[in-house]
């Protein structure tokens, strides 16, 4: 066992873990937070995705004691008040992917800069959906990104 | 299982050479693939050395002569890299076509080289930069081309005390240079087959993945574009390249689907750019 501490949703925490743990697991089993979902495990889907130092990664493939000081954000930080452009796109079906796409669509809205380079699509190419078929997802995010207001501060 | 987590370079080097058996990890992005499996599979499991935290090594120098490339620099950090993206386009298209943002934000350049797949993306335009590897141990520091670094498959020129820290890359006026990329669909994909190419005056590089053991330099090929020799169709490559890959069937593609599209990709994309392509 290994005691790491890291940052979690803006909140300094203290955490016992086995080292074979990943994050995905810390997160969903260690400390309950079980809006992160388990698809593939393979890094492939995205359904597990949770912000690292800012940035969306799997945390289906990251060793837990990899966190330690780092800060990590999990669905659970984004204010339900903040997604109605998703829902109203129908962005989510099952609800299996939903979770990982509103972190990476949360990432995107917060740093639109990366969409002068890139487009929704290839933001958003790390999330597979297998029941909308991406239409919904997109037109919600390019309507939540049409919102006006703040980033970072409107939402958190 | 053991974790070594080392703060510094010089921490990692010492863990390093006291546990030649530990597998260094960064990024994570291969080696965490269904990683419960292999915890369980594994009866006696090898220490990990964590490299993700040792700062140094994610460090990007520009040089009058080169971009020194941190063996832990992310892809994405390539990407966003505004100069890397003038001087080294290469750099930024390979990166772009590594899985998504998920995996690019943790996958390193360092760990897609000593991870030694066939289909490494990073790999081929690092080769056709004629990059240089930087092997440190704690007693002493080796440099090595990375063209001759690859031996076989997953056979490196590194020893169990070494740890890939730079990749230098050399400052030179490409006056072409081209990256492709063949997998089943535009993101996400592992390559089926994969292309780097850069010419300076008459010197040619031509760096292939996924159609040999190894990502491997086609040198016939560099000659034969060297040479002047008339190149008509596709297939006037094939003799070249037959001498450089050896393509196989697997669970991505087949061994003639590989070697076909890669002449394809090379005549059709090259006769704009060769007199001797007709």
């Amino acid at each position: 066992m290994l005691d790491i501490q890291f940052t979690l949703n803006g909140k300094r925490i203290s955490a016992r873990i086995d080292e074979a743990e990943r994050l995905l697991d810390l997160l969903r089993y260690g400390l309950g937070l079980t809006g992160t979902k388990e698809g593939c495990g393979e890094g492939e889907c995205g359904a597990c995705t949770v912000m690292l130092d800012g940035l969306p990664v799997n945390s289906c493939l990251i060793p837990a004691w990899q966190v330690r000081d780092r800060e990590v954000e999990t669905v659970e930080a984004v204010p339900e008040a903040a997604l109605s452009s998703l829902h109203e796109s129908g962005a989510t079906q099952c609800g299996a992917c939903t979770p990982g796409v509103v972190m990476t669509a949360w990432w995107v809205r917060r740093n639109r800069d990366v969409t002068e380079s890139h487009t929704l699509r290839q933001l958003m190419a790390g999330n597979l959906c297998r029941c909308t078929g991406y239409d919904g997802i997109i037109e919600g995010l390019e309507a939540w990104l049409a919102e006006t207001g703040g980033d970072r501060e409107d939402v958190s | 299982m053991t974790v070594l987590l080392p703060r510094d370079l010089v921490e990692a080097l010492d863990m390093r050479a006291v546990h030649p058996e530990a597998t260094p990890i960064a990024g994570g992005t291969d080696l965490c693939v269904h990683w419960p499996q292999h915890v369980a599979d594994e009866p006696r499991p090898r220490p990990w050395l964590d490299l993700s935290s040792v700062d140094e090594l994610r460090e990007r120098r520009w040089t009058e002569d080169e971009l020194t490339l941190g063996a832990g620099a992310t892809y994405w950090e390539v990407i966003q890299d505004r100069r890397a993206a003038e001087e080294f386009p290469l750099l930024v298209d390979a990166a772009e076509r590594v899985g998504a943002v998920q995996i690019q934000a943790r996958g390193t350049w360092g760990g897609n080289i000593v991870n030694a797949s066939p289909a490494a993306d990073g790999v081929p335009v690092l080769m056709a930069y004629d990059a240089i590897l930087v092997l440190r141990s704690r007693e002493r520091t080796v440099e090595i081309p990375l063209s001759d670094f690859y031996l076989g498959y997953k056979e490196m020129r590194i020893r169990p005390d070494q740890l890939l820290t730079e990749i230098r890359i050399p400052r030179k006026e490409y006056d072409f240079q081209w990256f492709e990329k063949v997998g089943s669909r535009s993101a996400q994909a592992i390559t089926k087959v994969g292309v780097a190419v850069t010419r300076r005056s008459a010197e040619w590089r031509v760096v292939a993945n996924s159609v040999a053991p190894t990502v491997c330099r086609c040198r016939a090929v560099e000659a034969l574009l060297a040479s002047g020799d008339t190149v008509s169709r596709p297939d006037d490559l094939m003799a070249a390249l037959d001498d450089d890959v050896s393509p196989i069937d697997d669970i991505r593609s087949t061994a003639r689907y590989r070697r076909q599209v890669l002449a394809r990709l090379l005549y059709y994309r090259l006769r704009d750019e060769c007199p001797s392509f007709t």
